[in-house]
């Protein structure tokens, strides 16, 4: 076992996940071929909202090749409902979700039966050859309208399409004020109304589902984040034994939150893999994934902000409208939930108030996307400083910094009841000011306006902070959440001297594998390269709560110290055993243990060795060194940043170019600098493409007019900007590595400072508001045809390679 | 129909339904996983690789077109063990993260190359612009592309596709730690 010379963690390791990634020897779910497997197929529904008045599918089973075909009564006795893990009130209303719509379709895209065949494409065809008749009813889709008292109904069960209402009140909580009062007291009031338009998560990799069944036992592999979740829920809803199945994550292509979900199609897997005896395989078509597979935000938020003539802020008040789809999944209420904390973001507002009525619609559910509920929260606060400061006459940064909260005032409580453990607001915008050239681009601005240049430079700014690491469980369980938020993480000493390290989070892109192997080995001084990370199967990892809210890191690698720590700790009274000292009189540095004082030493390994021979143990001292850690965090954890976007608007065309982007962020202590990076491109790529590119469009029978990657507008290497990015380090002092979490950063602090950059280079124009995405009809429209009514969906875009339209190029 | 077909080097002889497509061939019945389905619209790359020594998304192409015909995928690209300079550079520059997007990707960007062997970051984005990536925001393939190009001149072309000396050192780390 050799020791490692410099500090693992901290350094830019090359990711160990790559070797296979970079050469095809990957495992895709849908890789898998077993024996005598058989192939499923889903029928979806075309239309939104309609009674199932028949279903026919005599034609189809005599198809070739076909086993059978099912349809939701077929399945009704054995689907149960797919699960909802967040109640957020205790009268919540939520309507029953099968996997197979038994009489009633609620989204287009709503499964509605199901061809086993024995290939996929026999399987396809099949579906052609089912005879559903419809009969329609009312679709419901605007969140406005859903919410009138004499509105149509997607659950007339339910009596309403308000699913629950919940409320934060400092004033009732006793964390500030009464904020109506300082709304009524105030000098300055400024309302608006933002909406937050529906994304998709468009993971690159669809989803795909094998299910193996055998007597007793079930083997589920799946392209989900959440293998251990998976598991307990499959267990809930089909009433199997949970010890009987075992699920599987192996490659996992990108989720997003998009595959944090118990989803109809493992549920129906399952269902016919047993049915029939025989393994059976489901992977989704791209346009199958748009339809299907939830979707994130869409929001309508209503936001007061009051303040002083002096810039000071005295109130925050937010009423949002949150559209969950048809059906509640896995975490959709709790999602706009998660904003409640965030919207008074780094500013020191005396009173708050959060209102937010969930709300049925006949779309597809939405659910968690990167950043879940703190991206809207960040937008809508980051977009109004911008307009107080526009009404106040005073530049954003400067009205942000005069009622931030400063670096000697950590740890501080807010308004909402979290308590920050750490930060540097001012380094982080100091660092990225020096980065952009703030004060020159304001000078170029002031220059392009005095010209009436047609090309008009505007700077947007967003000084974010987000809470992650979920998640406290005790915070959790006050918020209802069914769930807890600890991570686990065990550590197997081979005879050898390496090292296996099981981990409960379940990376898809991450490089948790790189990453925890760096941790294992400054803990241990063991070799990076001696160190196997383990993870995703329920078998290995049997405890676990998975990835997402950026939370793998924070909790999952602290868990791995904690860990590591214990391994550590027995191996002390081993090593001082042998070499027949007091335990306090031992020291290890570097994987070596030593007598204090003396030339006497023990590597690590001939410990392992001698732990696991058993030859000569201490008293009480079970045999081998192997230890396992769960770690509950006490307390999220605050990344925070600044990040600064210049963008030049065309006001002939409404075109928007990225010019620079600037960001700074500050995630506390790094393990992998190249990961973090990473996390961060892609994170701004997500949050940008939501300023300018992506919306999730239906029309006015609900259909989505964006189910393909040439209608919803992924972003190319063409649409995006290069990316200046650095970091501030503020240590967390929450957790003993010090780190905050990177994965959702990005994502939350980059949609307002893009849209924030596009009405400040309009604003001079009578521009005070661009919906998004902020097309350049959009734009072109705020600026020339105001009042005209800007167009809320704009229909399925140009498809890529429209770059000219969209000005995306760098 | 028959066909005959040469892929990563091997000759195969299949009997395919005229409607196979090539990626589907390449993945159900050679086994060539590698090569991964992203799409349904010929959007996202995710499917490319060679035909003839050029980019082809394999999702456009029907596998009888292929007939006679020489195919080269993510599988193929390494030589005598050692990892194709594109390849290396995607690892060194962390140019992937879940790594779906990436055998397309990398296929993609040695077809760029061979087109253009010393191309501006300009260029590497609109030669990768059929390739969706939703992880890692494009900067880091930008710039493993172009480290790429650095590394295989002088002299790009065929020859050039052999990996050099450095990117076999730098490599070790990877190899060392063995993967998942
Ligand atoms: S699979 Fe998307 S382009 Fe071929
Ligand atoms: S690395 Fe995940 S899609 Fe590109």
């Amino acid at each position: 076992m050799t020791a490692t010379a410099e500090p693992e963690v901290g350094k830019a390791r090359r990711r160990k996940e790559d070797a296979r990634l970079i050469t095809g020897a990957t495992r895709w779910t849908d890789n898998l071929q077993l024996t005598g497997m058989l192939h499923m197929a889903v029928l979806r529904s075309p239309v939104a909202h309609a009674r199932i008045t028949s279903i026919d599918v005599t034609e189809a089973v005599k198809m070739p090749g076909v086993l059978v075909a099912l349809t939701g009564q077929d399945l009704a006795a054995e689907q149960g409902s797919l699960p909802c893990a967040w109640p957020i009130t205790e009268d919540m209303l939520a309507p029953p979700a099968p996997s197979l719509a038994v009489d009633q379709v609620n989204f287009a895209g709503e499964a509605v039966a199901l061809v086993v065949a024995r290939s996929a494409a026999e399987a396809h065809d099949a579906l052609a050859a089912i005879d559903v008749d419809y009969e329609d009813l009312p679709v419901v889709l605007d969140l406005d309208r859903a919410v009138e008292d004499d509105a149509d109904l997607v659950h007339p069960d339910l009596g309403t399409n308000k699913s629950a209402t919940w409320v934060f009140d400092s004033a009732e909580a006793g964390t500030g004020s009464d904020v109506d009062q300082a709304i009524a007291d105030a000098e300055v009031v400024v309302e608006r109304t933002f909406r937050q338009q529906r994304l998709i998560p468009a993971f690159m990799e669809p989803r795909s589902v094998v299910v193996d069944p055998s007597p007793g036992s079930v083997t589920m592999w799946s392209s989900t984040q959440v293998p251990h979740i998976l598991r307990w829920m499959l267990s809930a809803v089909l009433g199997i034994p949970e010890q009987q199945i075992r699920v599987i994550a192996p490659d996992v292509g990108g989720g997003f939150g998009g595959k944090l979900q118990v989803t109809p199609e493992e549920v129906l897997t399952l269902l016919v893999a047993r049915r029939l005896g025989k393994p059976v395989k489901w992977t989704e078509s791209r346009t199958e994934s748009m339809l299907s597979a939830h979707h994130g935000r869409d929001q309508v938020q209503r936001i007061t902000i009051s303040a002083r003539r002096d810039g000071t802020v005295t109130g925050l008040k937010v009423d949002l409208l949150a559209d969950m789809g048809a059906y509640l999944r896995l975490v959709s209420p709790g999602v706009p939930i998660l904003g409640a904390f965030m919207f008074n973001a780094i500013y020191k507002f005396p009173a708050y108030r959060f209102t937010c009525t969930n709300v049925f619609t006949n779309k597809v559910p939405t659910d968690a996307y990167r950043g879940a509920g703190r991206p809207e929260a960040t937008f809508a606060i980051e977009r109004i400083m911008d307009e107080l400061a526009a009404e106040l006459g005073v530049d954003p940064l400067e009205l942000r910094e005069q009622n931030w909260i400063r670096h000697e005032e950590f740890p501080f409580t807010t308004v909402a009841g979290l308590t920050y453990d750490s930060g540097n607001y001012e380094a982080a915008t100091a660092r990225a000011k020096e980065l952009f050239g703030y004060d020159a681009l304001r000078a170029e601005q002031v220059e392009r306006r005095a010209n009436g240049d047609p090309v008009q430079l505007g700077v947007g700014i967003s000084t974010y902070t987000e809470m992650c690491g979920l998640a406290p469980s005790r915070v959790l369980g006050a918020l209802r959440y069914a769930a807890g938020g600890w991570e686990h993480a065990a550590i197997r000493m081979l005879p050898t001297g390496k090292v296996e390290l099981i981990t409960g989070t379940s990376p898809h892109g991450q490089g948790h594998v790189t990453a925890w192997s760096q941790i294992v080995a400054d803990r241990l001084g063991v070799a990076f390269e001696d160190v196997e990370v383990l993870h995703g199967d329920t078998r290995v990892s049997h405890r676990g709560m998975d990835s997402y809210g950026s939370r793998s890191l924070a909790v999952g690698g602290v868990a791995v110290v904690l860990a590591a720590d214990k391994v550590l700790a027995k191996a002390r009274t081993v090593a001082a055993h042998l070499m027949e000292v007091a335990e306090d009189d031992v020291e290890f540095t570097a994987g070596t243990f030593s007598v204090r004082g003396t030339s006497t030493t023990m590597a690590l390994g001939d410990v392992v060795v001698a732990a696991h021979v058993a030859h000569n143990l201490p008293d009480g001292v079970e045999p081998g060194l192997d230890a396992e850690a769960t770690f509950d965090p006490e307390n999220f954890s605050y990344p925070h940043g600044t990040h600064l976007c210049a963008t030049e608007v065309d006001t002939e065309t409404g075109a928007v170019k990225i010019r620079s982007y600037v960001c700074v962020d500050d995630v506390g202590k790094v393990v992998n600098p190249l990961i973090v990076e990473g996390q961060v491109h892609g994170g701004l790529a997500q949050g940008i493409a939501q300023a300018l590119y992506e919306e999730a469009v239906h029309d006015e029978y609900g259909t989505l007019t964006t189910a393909t990657l040439a209608d919803y507008l992924l972003p190319s290497a063409v649409d995006l900007p290069h990316f200046t990015t650095d970091r501030t380090e503020t240590p967390a002092t929450s957790n003993p590595l010090g780190v905050k979490g990177v994965g959702e950063a990005g994502t939350i602090a980059s949609t307002p400072a893009v849209v924030n950059s596009i009405v400040d280079a309009v604003r001079h124009m009578g521009v005070s508001e661009v919906e998004m995405p902020c097309t350049p009809m959009r734009v072109w429209k705020a600026i020339h045809g105001r009042g005209d009514g800007v167009p809320t969906t704009p229909g399925a875009g140009g498809g890529l390679g429209s770059i000219d339209a969209r000005g995306g190029a760098e | 129909m028959r066909i005959s077909v040469t892929v990563d080097g091997v000759e195969y002889r299949d009997d395919v339904e005229p409607r196979t497509l090539l990626v589907h061939y390449l993945r159900e019945r050679l086994g060539k996983t590698g090569t991964v389905v992203g799409c349904d619209t010929s959007n996202c790359g995710a499917c490319t690789v060679h035909l003839d020594g050029h980019s082809v998304k394999s999702c456009a192409v029907l596998a009888v077109q292929a007939n006679d015909r020489e195919v080269t995928t993510i599988e193929g690209i390494a030589r005598d063990g050692q990892l194709h300079p594109v390849q290396e550079a995607f690892h060194q520059n962390h140019a992937l993260q879940c790594g779906f997007c990436t055998p397309g990707m990398i296929m993609q960007a040695i077809d760029l190359l061979a087109d253009n062997p010393d191309p501006d970051e300009d260029e590497v984005r609109h030669g990768l612009e059929g390739n969706l990536c939703r992880c890692t925001g494009y900067q880091n393939i930008v710039r493993a592309v172009r480290d790429a190009a650095q590394k295989m001149s002088p002299g790009s072309g065929p020859e050039a596709e052999r990996v050099d000396e450095t990117a076999v050192v730098d490599r070790a780390p990877m190899h060392a730690g063995g993967g998942e």
